[in-house]
């Protein structure tokens, strides 16, 4: 029997035709946005959208604060450049909390539950968004109980050190929360945020990859094969450009 | 094998659970680096939630399924994951081939410990060479060669098997990184020489008349689709050309659920497949060819029924059997003072040693066999993900901080590409707990690191400290595997086994020539055949044995259908 053909010139017009209707639907390509926290849409060339609001999306006032002040203990502002929160990690992890990442669509969410062992990966019944929800509430309960009422935010830095690893090592019991899978999530988030293109909220004018010297997204390296031991010393651009090709820059 | 099979006048349809992907759409350098989007919410990869497996160490472990990919990426979509590697294009030793023939005669029975399954392929390095070159062609692989019909040539693996001909084009020209590394491997009396590289080198028309171009060293390749043109997969060297024929079509968006047979359980009549709204169709077939992932082959195969899951107890049944993995130490060298610039990289970049791969040294008294290659690898230096520091420094926090950015133009690392050979103890076979969306059990995995490859690491790891140390580095930093496998941590896509090929029934569940030894209208291709896993990349040896296959249907199985094997 001959199968049923889906022929490649079919295939082509069925494709051709949705993005025909997807320009004809918005005012120009700039507009078209992705999700809540999603900076791009799937299978469409066009360049990804900036996230440019200020606004959180996810975090409650609390929460902010809590996030605000542990990614800067993480990444900390010094000498050799900014940190965490002027880079903007906060926003960018509540732009991700508030998108697909938060709502961990992509992964395995089915039953029955198990802690399991260390080598067997991630087995939280929680999203990224519900874990990051449940683990603050549950780290400024035991704060406020342990530090006179004070919130973690309004600690020292060395008193925020020591409970931020705390949390690394699971010594901190968050009731239903496991410690140390927040701090794994949380840590990887906020390198995210510091060293990710700036059209997701975090790397702030590429302030995280300036202190490397990571070039960031160039397409062409060829002129430095040869070069063995020189410093690069183009700066660097993200996938919307920088600053500099702006018109108004 | 759709080109090879349409070329022999069959109608050939392609049924792909992913979506159609380009080039020019899909991953243009105006979008595609973005390492937040590719590597870390894996945008080419598949989706756990759509498809996954339970995993434990051992079998007195509950099972529980990878939630999120972890150790292996696996692709989705058309191309599979020859679309976002990283093009490192090896060939195996002829050793691979005879393991189990060629250990025992040099080192007696005693070599091959009771719990490791060995055995030879049943197929040799010399009838497979042809298909190597082809591969090699059809790629444009740039390399050099070490051994061209039995004559050594200098700047090329010594070790190596015998060619028909050198590589297509000329290796890559390598940057600071690689260089170091090969001055000191040199100095020690190695044998370095480039990667083989399915990244460009110069322009390339292939013979299909499809051309690619020279790779920018742009540091985005593995986890990345290459925006450029510039790295050999089925976008860049086979698709221009099947889409173009009357007698190829590709169905995307629909997963094959199952292989039918008829009443005989001897022939297959077609496949199940479920498209992306859910409706389920049958597709009559006089050939059913299983080209997926290796995990999704042997998935399918117990999913339909077809074939013995083996039983690590008794040691019957072959379905699932000899699952391998890689294990790949390395030592992080801190150069101090000299600038690597890690983002000038390409997936291919490095210089490697194969002087401890194989048997290519004397492995008397060691307590383990095969091993491999060494690599001064710098494919990028994406800042997420490439974090190398110093013994000692903290996690996170400013101290953390001034680690990472001292020394991110500075260090890279050496590593191994290790071989795993099988045990009794490590396999694949249906969970009995967890099932994936279509309600069928998921597939589940039991592995471990065996004392072949902790040993193995053990010898090599001196080795790599060795060359590490003869770069006159400031400090270096050991990072070895183990002792348990542990699936979270990123590792490698180089899964194998578990339809192994071999010589009879009792010991593999298709035949040399990728035939089901129970079905002969039904072929099994990819790593899935692999009865143990090397010290080098699987994919040249994948593609290699999928011609090999493609070869023996159009010019033996077309002419006689039937088993191609007797027993």
């Amino acid at each position: 029997m001959k199968p049923n053909l889906l022929s490649r010139r079919l295939f082509l017009t069925a494709g051709a035709s949705v993005t025909a209707s997807a320009t004809l639907g918005v005012a120009s390509a700039r507009e078209v946005k992705g999700g809540d926290g999603d900076r791009w849409l799937p299978h469409q060339a066009d360049a990804p959208n900036p996230l440019e609001s200020p606004d959180y999306k996810f975090f409650t006032t609390d929460e902010v604060a809590f996030v605000e002040a542990a990614t800067e203990r993480l990444i900390p502002e010094d000498a050799l450049g900014p940190g965490a929160r002027a880079c903007g990690v906060p926003l960018f992890i509540d732009h991700q909390l508030a998108g697909a990442y938060g709502r961990g669509g992509s992964w395995y969410m089915q039953g029955p539950w198990d802690k399991g062992e260390d080598t067997q990966g991630y087995q939280s019944r929680m999203t990224p968004s519900a874990l990051y929800r449940a683990a603050i509430a549950a780290i400024d309960q035991h704060v406020v109980a342990s530090q006179g009422g004070r919130r973690f935010a309004e600690l020292s830095p060395e008193t925020q050190d020591a409970l931020l690893s705390d949390l690394e090592k699971g010594k901190l019991d968050l009731g239903g929360v496991d410690a140390k899978t927040f701090f794994k999530m949380l840590w990887l988030n906020t390198k995210e945020g510091m060293f990710s293109d700036p059209i997701y909220g975090g790397n702030k004018e590429m302030a995280g990859w300036k202190m490397l010297g990571f070039p960031g997204a160039r397409y062409n390296y060829l002129d430095w094969v040869d070069r063995h031991g020189d410093r690069y010393d183009q700066p660097p651009v993200g996938i919307r450009g920088r600053p500099a090709w702006d018109s108004k820059g | 094998m759709a080109q090879e099979l349409t070329e022999a006048g069959l109608e050939v349809l392609a049924i792909e659970r992913g979506s159609w992907r380009e080039t020019s759409t899909d991953f243009a350098p105006t979008f595609i680096q973005d390492e937040l989007r590719y590597r870390y919410h894996g945008h080419l990869f598949e989706q756990t939630a759509q498809e996954t497996l339970t995993f434990r160490n051992t079998s007195d472990q509950k099972a529980l399924p990878m939630r999120r990919l972890g150790s292996f990426l696996p692709g989705t979509g058309v191309g599979g994951s020859i679309l976002h590697w990283n093009g490192q294009a090896w060939r195996f030793l002829p050793y691979d081939f005879e393991i189990r023939s060629q250990t025992i005669a040099r080192y007696g029975e005693g070599m091959v410990p009771q719990d490791m399954t060995l055995q030879d392929w049943g197929v040799t390095y010399d009838e497979l060479e042809p298909y190597y070159t082809r591969w090699e062609d059809l790629c444009g692989i740039a390399g050099q060669a070490g051994n061209v019909k039995g004559q050594k040539q200098s700047g090329g693996n010594p070790f190596e098997g015998r060619r028909s001909k050198a590589y297509p084009t000329p290796p890559m020209k390598q940057t600071y990184g690689p260089t170091l590394f090969a001055e000191a491997a040199g100095s020690m009396g190695l044998h370095p020489f480039p990667c083989p590289s399915a990244n460009m080198s110069q322009a390339y028309t292939n013979p299909l008349g499809v051309s690619l171009a020279p790779c920018t060293y742009c540091g985005f390749c593995e986890k990345f689709g290459c925006g450029n043109y510039s790295k050999a997969s089925a976008q860049t060297t086979i698709l221009p050309v099947l889409m173009q024929k009357k007698n190829f079509s590709l169905r995307t968006e629909s997963e094959v659920t199952a292989i039918n047979l008829d009443g005989s359980r001897k022939h297959a009549t077609g496949v199940s497949y479920v498209d992306m709204h859910g409706n389920e169709y049958e597709q009559p077939a006089d050939l059913v060819v299983v080209c997926a992932y290796i995990t999704h082959n042997v998935h399918l195969l117990m999913a339909s029924g077809i074939g013995t899951i083996y039983d690590p107890g008794t040691g019957r049944g072959t379905l699932g059997k000899n699952y391998c993995y890689q294990i790949t130490p390395s030592v992080d060298v801190f150069l101090g003072d000299k600038i690597l610039n890690p983002f000038v990289g390409a997936g291919a970049l490095g210089m490697i040693v194969d002087d401890w791969n194989g048997d290519n040294f004397d492995h008397s008294g060691l307590g383990f066999i095969h091993g491999g290659y060494i690599a001064g690898y710098v494919t990028t230096g994406r800042p997420i993900e490439t974090e190398l520091l110093p013994e000692g420094t903290p996690k996170w926090g400013a101290k953390w901080k001034k680690a990472f950015i001292g020394n991110y133009l500075t260090s890279m690392s050496v590593s191994l590409m290790g071989a795993v050979m099988p045990n009794a103890a490590n396999h694949l076979d249906l969970d009995p707990s967890y099932r994936d969306v279509y309600g069928r059990p998921l597939m589940r995995m039991t592995y471990d690191f065996k004392q072949n490859e902790l040993k193995m690491q053990d010898f090599t790891m001196a080795k790599m400290v060795d060359i590490a140390k003869a770069m006159k580095p400031r400090e270096i930093k050991k990072s070895p595997r183990g002792p348990h496998y542990d699936i979270e941590p990123y590792q490698s896509t180089h899964n194998t086994g578990g339809a192994i090929m071999g010589a009879t029934p009792q010991q593999s569940l298709v035949n040399r020539y990728l035939q089901h030894w129970d079905v002969p209208n039904l072929f099994v291709v990819g790593a899935s055949a692999f009865p143990h896993n090397s010290g080098y990349n699987p994919t040249g040896t994948v593609s290699a044995l999928a011609l090999w296959a493609a070869d023996a249907i159009r010019n033996q199985y077309l002419k006689h259908t039937g088993p191609l094997v007797q027993t």
